[in-house]
């Protein structure tokens, strides 16, 4: 059996109960034999409580009991399972309108969004929304699982319909990448093993697509980006010159003799060495987490970039967001806020609430005196000293800030920077 | 172009020393909660990565409960010396001792509870505002929510209704006076990802973890070393079988399998094609559906 060498994918589902996405990840996580015997006799002691005929798959993601209780999910639960070919991490996010933030939250960090959609309903307004986050939170690959084909006798018309008109829809998305699969995850067609009951359908298995789908071009290797989180000194004898800066690269490949430039500072030096743990790299690039050593000595600290010479991010005070609201008080003009963007933290100034995303139609709604709680708008800020930046739509680390309370400490918005 | 991809146990990795760099950086008292089972030894060699060739610049914290593990206490006092690190200790039978727990009583009397009163205590005491703990999201379902930061409110106490939404790689460690946060940087890691990095990196661990012979005692259907924190019920003998342990808690409740696996592909072969889960054998998480979620609103790890 061969482990090592396995590629990461975060995918995100959003969906309500009735969707079956419950159902779905419960079916991936079983016929993937990633749930224990311990689990499975937990769930089937559940439902036989709950008087149901069969084992209900959906109880393997129920939560808290707060969340029982109500029957609802209310935050985004992770997921784990993992194929000979991939690890997946699942962010299982509630579909509710009331939980776009959690949407948002779970989208920030997934290469890929599976939509669900009910083969008797056909697209609703949630559909947009979940379409619509997945592709403003910039994630690459989404695949569409058209579920409940057993309820509509399999037939292929109603799947290519729901296809057709979700790709009309599409248009308006900035999706690079979209698949579409017919499944019954209740039944298990086509969900782990292709299924018997639609011979018409001769795409892969939603898990053959998973397992397959091309993630490795998904991160920016071309520009460098480098923001320092901690400057490694040790003080002993025996490293007595060692300076390295410690951090995670955020994009680009960077070589050992490359040229680099620091931010703020606009100094420039050589990268001397590129190493973890005393073992030297001869290239780094994202995701690691590495330690940087330069050839002069040069005055750097925690909030600083380095990036090559001829190629550097937008620097700037006054900046254009897209943001999330997360919290119960509304956003309002003119409010102080904390601002953290990669490895630095800054005081801001909203200046101006410019429109309002209607996420059901992408429409904007101008003249808006605040943004409420799991409002997506566009805002303009004015921080209190210069940020080194890209658009989010070029880097996902670099064009992204969340906005914390000067009060509560709480973290109230998510940013991208247009 | 190179195909610039990492693997999974790379990128986990990376993950991990990132949120473990931001904790020294966003926190001014932060430690190490160590309690001498395999993800906390994980997470300490993600530590000394994170920080070489610095020494990590926090100290370990372990809770003990007096009922641990003897190969337990001798392989946590040689790593803190290799790694030449502080080690703190909170003693639950002081916490004991001064009326500040009051120990369970019964042939199932576990000291598990008690160790929350010795652990905020001990984190009052030295001020701690992060506390770095192993904890994975995968272990069990009341974890599956759990941020890498989580805020703990000035009685230690987590309220999942209001933890804070973390976006990309932004982790917001703001906090009020007398709030502290627990960290979990291998949150994302499986318990499949934990044995195949540390056969990958050839990590040291206690014996515990590898098959052994050890005098055992059958109850409730986990099998459980015999030692002198427990008592026979009646109908129990001690058994000499063929064990190692999944995890590494307190004597008295962490269960045993019976097993032949005595290196780290065999526990990775072993693991791969086993059924249950590894809380399964803690007795701990069997009191109620709902154990883990209670003790960790309580202010447990």
């Amino acid at each position: 059996m061969q482990y090592k060498d396995k590629e990461l994918l975060r995918f995100t589902t959003a969906g309500s109960v009735d969707d079956g996405k419950s159902t779905l990840i419960g079916r991936l996580l079983y016929d993937s034999k990633s749930v224990y015997q311990d689990q499975l006799d937990a769930v089937e002691e559940s439902s036989n409580t709950k008087g149901f005929d069969y084992i209900d798959l959906s109880l393997l993601t129920d939560g808290l009991k707060s969340e029982r209780e109500q029957g609802i999910t209310i935050d985004v639960a992770y997921r784990y399972f993992a194929t000979p070919k991939r690890k997946f991490i699942v962010a299982d996010t509630p579909g509710h309108i009331q939980y776009t933030r959690n949407m948002v939250t779970g989208a920030s960090t997934a290469n890929l969004a599976i939509i669900l959609i009910d083969a008797r309903k056909g697209m609703l307004e949630q559909t947009h929304r979940h379409s619509f986050i997945a592709s403003l939170l910039r994630i690459p690959h989404a695949i569409v699982c058209v579920n409940k084909m057993d309820l509509v006798d399999y037939s292929e018309e109603v799947f290519n319909k729901i296809v057709d008109d979700y790709k009309a829809f599409a248009t308006k998305l900035e999706i690079i990448d979209i698949q579409f699969v017919p499944i019954s995850a209740l039944k298990g067609d086509n969900v782990v093993n292709k299924s018997k009951n639609m011979n018409w359908y001769k795409g892969g298995s939603l898990m053959y697509r998973l397992e397959n789908v091309h993630i490795s071009s998904d991160k920016n290797h071309i520009d460098c980006r480098f923001p320092i989180q901690a400057v490694i000194r040790p003080q002993t004898i025996e490293h007595q010159d060692f300076r390295g800066f410690a951090g995670r690269i955020d994009g680009g490949v960077f070589k050992t003799g490359d040229s680099v430039k620091i931010l703020p500072s606009g100094f420039i030096s050589k990268i001397k060495t590129l190493e973890l743990n005393g073992e030297r790299l001869s290239e780094a690039f994202a995701p690691m987490s590495i330690t940087m050593t330069l050839e002069d000595e040069i005055d750097i600290s925690r909030g600083d970039m380095i990036v090559r010479e001829n190629n550097s991010p937008e620097v700037g005070q006054d900046l254009e967001v897209l943001v999330t609201w997360m919290n119960i008080n509304p956003l309002l003009a003119r409010t102080k806020v904390i601002i953290k963007h990669t490895t630095n933290e800054c005081v801001a100034m909203v200046k101006e609430l410019r429109y309002k995303i209607d996420i059901n139609t992408l429409h904007r709604v101008v003249d808006i005196e605040k943004l409420q709680m799991n409002d997506i708008g566009r805002i303009s800020i004015r921080t209190s000293k210069p940020l080194f930046f890209d658009t989010y739509k070029k880097n996902r680390q670099t064009g992204s800030i969340i906005i914390i309370d000067e009060q509560t400490n709480e973290t109230i918005g998510a940013g991208m920077f247009i | 172009m190179n195909n610039y991809i990492v693997n999974h146990l790379r990128e986990l990795e990376s993950e991990a020393i990132f949120v473990i760099r931001e904790i020294s950086a966003q926190f001014e008292n932060p430690v190490l909660l160590f309690s001498g089972g395999k993800d906390s030894i994980l997470l300490v060699h993600l530590a000394k990565k994170a920080f070489y060739p610095a020494k990590i610049p926090f100290p370990l914290v372990h809770i003990d409960t007096g009922n641990n593990f003897p190969e337990t206490i001798s392989f946590r006092d040689d790593l803190v010396n290799k790694l030449g690190v502080r080690l703190i200790v909170g003693s639950v039978q002081e916490s004991i001792d001064k009326g500040r727990a009051k120990e369970e009583t019964g042939s199932d009397a576990s000291r598990n509870s008690l160790q929350i009163v010795t652990l905020l205590d001990t984190l009052d005491e030295y001020k701690v505002d992060a506390a770095l703990g192993g904890a994975r999201r995968d272990e069990e379902k009341a974890r599956a929510k759990e941020r890498f930061f989580s805020h703990r409110d000035e009685f230690g106490q987590w309220d999942p209704k209001n933890q804070r939404p973390e976006l990309w790689n932004l982790f917001n460690g703001r906090k009020n006076f007398g709030e502290h946060f627990r960290v979990f940087p291998i949150s994302n890691w499986t318990e499949m990802d934990v044995w195949e990095y540390i056969k990958l990196e050839n990590i040291d661990l206690p014996s515990l973890y590898f098959s052994h012979q050890r005098d055992c005692i059958v109850r409730n259907g986990v099998i459980l070393a015999n030692s002198k924190f427990i008592k026979l019920k009646e109908g129990e003998k001690v058994v000499n079988m063929t064990v190692r342990f999944r995890t590494c808690g307190d004597m008295p409740i962490t269960g045993a399998i019976e097993s032949e696996a005595d290196d780290l592909t065999k526990i990775i072969k072993e693991i791969a094609t086993t059924r249950v889960t590894e809380r399964g054998g803690r007795a701990d998480d069997k009191r109620a559906e709902t154990a883990m979620e209670d003790r960790k609103k309580q202010g447990y790890f």
